[in-house]
């Protein structure tokens, strides 16, 4: 239990450091940013306390917007995610059957399962980021649009890593 | 009460997640207010640190670049040199303005270009003499306005900003005009309130005006892309590019202009 604590503080951490550090600094086509450190919330596992999940994904939201100065957009846009995720995984893999602390990762959802599961939960926190950050339904379109690339470069760079983490993790198991 | 307090643990999910998102969107209609990114210190010296970090990292990575940058620098001030003696005459104008603002070199410790409001991050804070509303020049011209600091850091709105608005002036018939951004790209930038007796050229130069008390007169701000002239309209608008380079902003200089207190307070007096 605490082993799970500690690695899940690590990734916090690493996915933390990874988006300001390096992934902020990308963008493809001017405004799309791939905001992979929404994994955090994405991966903790199954059984998670549901209030617990809201909570983290607050913090980690707040987090984000100190550094980026953009006080309470990716709270409320991470917060509306881990709002839809139990509801999201339930409506993919109703009959998942989870062990205490496994991750809905693509071990267990499968490689076309995960990008699924991430992409509808990663459209839901572009477009709301998208809109709470103009903050009208102006441009509606090309707003929609942004947050669709925004969400295809996120997925991409959330299952690429996933990847690479799993790739380890394999090893460690042989 | 027993009841009530029974039906809220139950939904207690659906309570949380509402109270959580008020919150948050409370903070962000906060930060919307123009008067919170002046008030609000988001250069905190935490998350300074932490972008510090990251900038000695990419440092080493860019300093073939920057290099390249102070050298242009280095030419353009060398190329000014000659005239510059011939000016400062103990009585010349020239000589006044230099006593006027004094230049502190920072650093960025980080900077967006991609998103609708973009802030700049120096290395500089209140502990260097820095304060709101200095000016932020980088080696090719103006790049913000100093809106936030803390002791070690300060936090600068960038031209790229929906709240940029930068007095000019059209620098071959020094008619005043103002610099605004419309969120569009990190290279171009809009000049508005073009009066419509005035004929742009492409590659006509926009300086500061030196009216705002935050900026000398005559910094570059870009140069004239476009201009398109409406029959119906007093007041026209041009595409600017930005003379300085958003991209790859690295080292600036920020502006104080050491009679800031005085100046104002005669425009107070003046105006009461």
């Amino acid at each position: 239990m605490t082993g799970g604590i500690i690695k899940q503080v690590i990734r916090f951490g690493l996915l933390i450091l990874l988006q300001v550090w390096v992934l902020d600094k990308v963008s493809f086509d001017g405004f799309v940013i791939p905001y992979a450190y929404v994994m955090f919330i994405l991966l903790l596992p199954f059984d998670i306390n549901k209030s617990l999940l809201l909570l983290l994904a607050f913090f980690t939201g707040l987090v984000m917007d100190f550094f980026g100065n953009t006080l309470g957009l990716h709270a409320a846009s991470l917060v509306l995610l881990a709002f839809v995720r139990p509801g999201v995984l339930h409506f993919y893999f109703p009959r998942l059957e989870t062990q205490i602390g496994e991750e809905p990762g693509i071990v267990r959802l499968g490689l076309f399962g995960f990008i699924k599961y991430a992409f509808t939960l990663i459209l839901l926190f572009q477009t709301a980021l998208v809109f709470l950050e103009v903050f009208s339904f102006h441009h509606f379109f090309s707003l929609l649009w942004e947050a669709v690339l925004g969400a295809l470069a996120t997925t991409f760079s959330v299952t690429l890593l996933e990847l690479l983490f799993e790739r380890r993790k394999r090893k460690k198991v042989r | 009460m027993r009841n009530l307090l029974l039906f809220l643990i139950k939904h207690q999910f659906i309570f949380l997640f509402l109270i959580l998102e008020i919150v948050a969107l409370f903070l962000l209609s906060y930060s919307y207010s123009y008067q919170r990114s002046l008030t609000f210190n988001a250069a905190n010296d935490l998350t300074g640190n932490v972008l510090k970090t990251s900038t000695n990292i990419s440092d080493y990575f860019l300093l073939s670049e920057e290099n390249k940058q102070l050298l242009d620098e280095n030419a353009r001030l060398r190329d000014r040199l000659p005239n510059l003696k011939q000016a400062v005459a103990p009585d010349s104008i020239l000589y006044v303005a230099d006593s006027i603002y004094d230049y502190i070199p920072a650093h960025v410790i980080r900077n967006t270009v991609n998103r609708h409001d973009n802030f700049i991050i120096l290395d500089k804070g209140r502990d260097e003499g820095i304060e709101k509303e200095m000016g932020v020049l980088s080696p090719q011209g103006v790049a913000g306005i100093v809106i936030g600091v803390s002791s070690h850091y300060s936090i600068a709105m960038s031209l790229l900003n929906e709240h940029a608005k930068i007095s000019a002036r059209i620098k071959k018939d020094n008619q005043l005009v103002n610099v605004i951004w419309d969120q569009e790209n990190s290279l171009e930038g809009t000049v508005v309130d073009i009066p419509s007796h005035l004929d742009l050229e492409p590659g006509d130069t926009v300086v500061t005006s030196g009216n705002s008390f935050i900026f000398p007169a005559g910094i570059n701000l870009g140069t004239i892309v476009s201009y398109h002239k409406s029959e119906n309209r007093s007041l026209n608008r041009a595409v600017l590019k930005f003379s300085t380079d958003f991209n790859s902003l690295h080292y600036v200089y920020l502006v104080r202009n050491l009679r800031k207190k005085e100046q104002e307070k005669l425009l107070e007096e003046a105006e009461r």
